[in-house]
């Protein structure tokens, strides 16, 4: 497998101070990466580093061969187009249903025949089950249809690169798991590269290929589920436990 | 042009000074910004026009910018009218000169107060809700979201709104007009002895084509100062629920200055 994202000593900085300080690591095509960490540590900063949303202080951040924070407008917009992007609460259109949000991107962003619109979308939102809220608006539906909503128009232009910010906070345990398995089924049939920003460890543990623990603006650790939960690095031990005194 | 904008400065200022001229700083860079946000919705105008779902967000705004605000347009028209009739009509009824009354209030109203009342009250109802309406859009990542799908929020959510403005802010200012007349001419048939016949002669007597242009271009640049200064404070919202508030009233108090200072600067150029 090639590396197909790169953080290279990535340090972020917001008013003097530094979230991200020296961050490295790189994700392979077809790669699930789980990002955790307390909170405050800078995973959704990470996240918003590969679309732009954020530059880094000093560092760089490679998506593809292309340099996301020094690239132009035309090669931005190309790389975005291979990006989807769930965000915490969904960002659904309010005034548009469930259906229209998931065809926004190919109605704006294609030349694609209605026709075709509405089977993608059909499609697209047959992969999250909710076929039955297409004409729903975002307020009608619960928080987890609408991350599922959101989760829809992120992969309905078929983008190769799925950014999931804190997919299942908020959602009950069975909502969870429906979501990490939406995220591995996504990752096993289209072969999409995701990145996941989660305080859900068991999900993580689950639908990830490798585990990033961000600590301190740090990654201190990045590895399989397997090696993440045997592994003796003092803040992995202390993340873990935390997280087992969470559950317990 | 982006609309997710970070912080200009990652570190904290090192002095009183230097802060003072970040403070600085900032603010001309947001003046640049919303002249950037004026210049490229301006450039979108087209492709609102030309696409299908521009054409659609295009009509619905008018909607909201024309037909919505007409009830609370024509009760402030009515009565500044029928205000206006009543001071101006006071002191000509001391010279014995109410056969005026009409010219008085048609020319007020056509210059000046049709379209500043149409500018308030656009700033009071649609201007401060855009501002809302894109701050929340803004704090609930929905901005960011289609900035990521490549869709650009100046040519989806700033065009057709300014663009609606500037189209409707003219006809609603003659509206205003028309309305703030027919309040003065209520006052003078009822209150000041004026048949209402003579009245609005006097009015049609005086009023020149000039007046009437010059009130039609105050109000399509205040639609225009409307539109520009609301999507840029909904834009630049931060800081969650608050931020759309202050962003609201931001829009609003800019807004009215605006309004004010503009209106005398084009009655300069065009009455000297």
């Amino acid at each position: 497998m090639s590396k197909l994202i790169e953080f290279c000593d990535v340090v972020k900085k917001f008013n003097g101070i530094p979230v991200l300080n020296g961050v490295t690591f790189s994700v392979e095509k077809g790669e699930v990466l789980c990002i955790v960490g307390p909170s405050g540590t800078g995973k959704s900063v990470t996240l918003k580093h590969l679309v732009r949303l954020l530059t880094p202080t000093s560092g760089s951040v490679i998506v593809d061969g292309v340099d996301v924070a020094t690239c132009s407008d035309a090669e931005l917009v190309k790389l975005r187009d291979r990006i989807g992007y769930l965000f915490q609460g969904g960002a659904l259109l309010a005034w548009m249903t469930v259906a229209e949000n998931v065809a926004l991107p190919l109605e704006e962003c294609t030349k694609l025949p209605d026709r075709e619109i509405a089977v993608r979308v059909r499609h697209a939102l047959r992969a999250v089950e909710l076929v039955g809220a297409a004409d729903k608006y975002p307020t009608e539906i619960s928080g987890g249809m609408q991350k599922r909503a959101g989760l829809a128009r992120a992969v309905v232009r078929e983008s190769d690169i799925v950014l999931y910010d804190e997919p299942t906070s908020g959602l009950d345990p069975v909502t969870s798991i429906t979501i990490n398995r939406l995220i591995k089924k996504l990752n096993k049939e289209l072969g999409i590269t995701s990145i996941v920003v989660t305080h859900d460890l068991q999900g993580a543990l689950a639908i990830a290929d490798r585990i990033l623990l961000l600590k301190g603006g740090k990654a201190v650790e990045c590895s399989t589920p397997a090696e993440f939960t045997q592994s003796q690095k003092p803040d992995v031990r202390e993340f873990l436990a935390a997280m087992k005194g969470e559950t317990t | 042009m982006t609309i997710v904008r970070e912080p200009m400065w990652d570190d904290a200022p090192r002095s009183r000074t230097q802060a003072l001229c970040r403070h600085l700083l900032q603010f001309l860079s947001t003046l640049g910004w919303t002249a950037r946000i004026l210049v490229s919705s301006i450039a979108a105008f087209p492709s609102v026009l030309i696409r299908r779902s521009g054409r659609a967000d295009f009509a619905a705004q008018l909607y909201i910018v024309g037909i919505r605000t007409l009830p609370v347009i024509t009760v402030v028209s009515l009565f500044i009218g029928m205000i206006l009739a009543l001071q101006v009509g006071l002191e000509l009824r001391r010279f014995n000169q109410e056969i005026y009354l009409g010219a008085a209030v048609m020319l007020t109203l056509l210059r000046e107060m049709g379209p500043f009342a149409c500018g308030i009250s656009l700033a009071a109802c649609v201007g401060s809700a855009i501002a809302a309406e894109l701050g929340t859009m803004k704090v609930n990542d929905e901005i960011a979201a289609l900035e990521i799908m490549s869709i650009s929020p100046i040519r989806y959510l700033a065009a057709p709104r300014l663009l609606a403005l500037i189209v409707m802010a003219p006809i609603l200012a003659f509206y205003c007009s028309v309305i703030g007349t027919l309040g003065g001419g209520i006052v003078g048939s009822t209150q000041l002895n004026v048949f209402f016949q003579q009245y609005i002669s006097s009015a049609l007597s005086i009023a020149e084509t000039k007046d009437l242009f010059v009130g039609l271009l105050k109000a399509g640049v205040f639609g225009m100062l409307i539109g520009t200064v609301s999507v840029a404070e909904g834009f630049g919202t931060k800081l969650g629920a608050t931020g759309v508030g202050r962003s609201t009233q931001q829009s609003v108090i800019v807004n009215f200055l605006l309004i004010l200072m503009f209106g005398y600067m084009i009655t300069r150029v065009f009455y000297r």
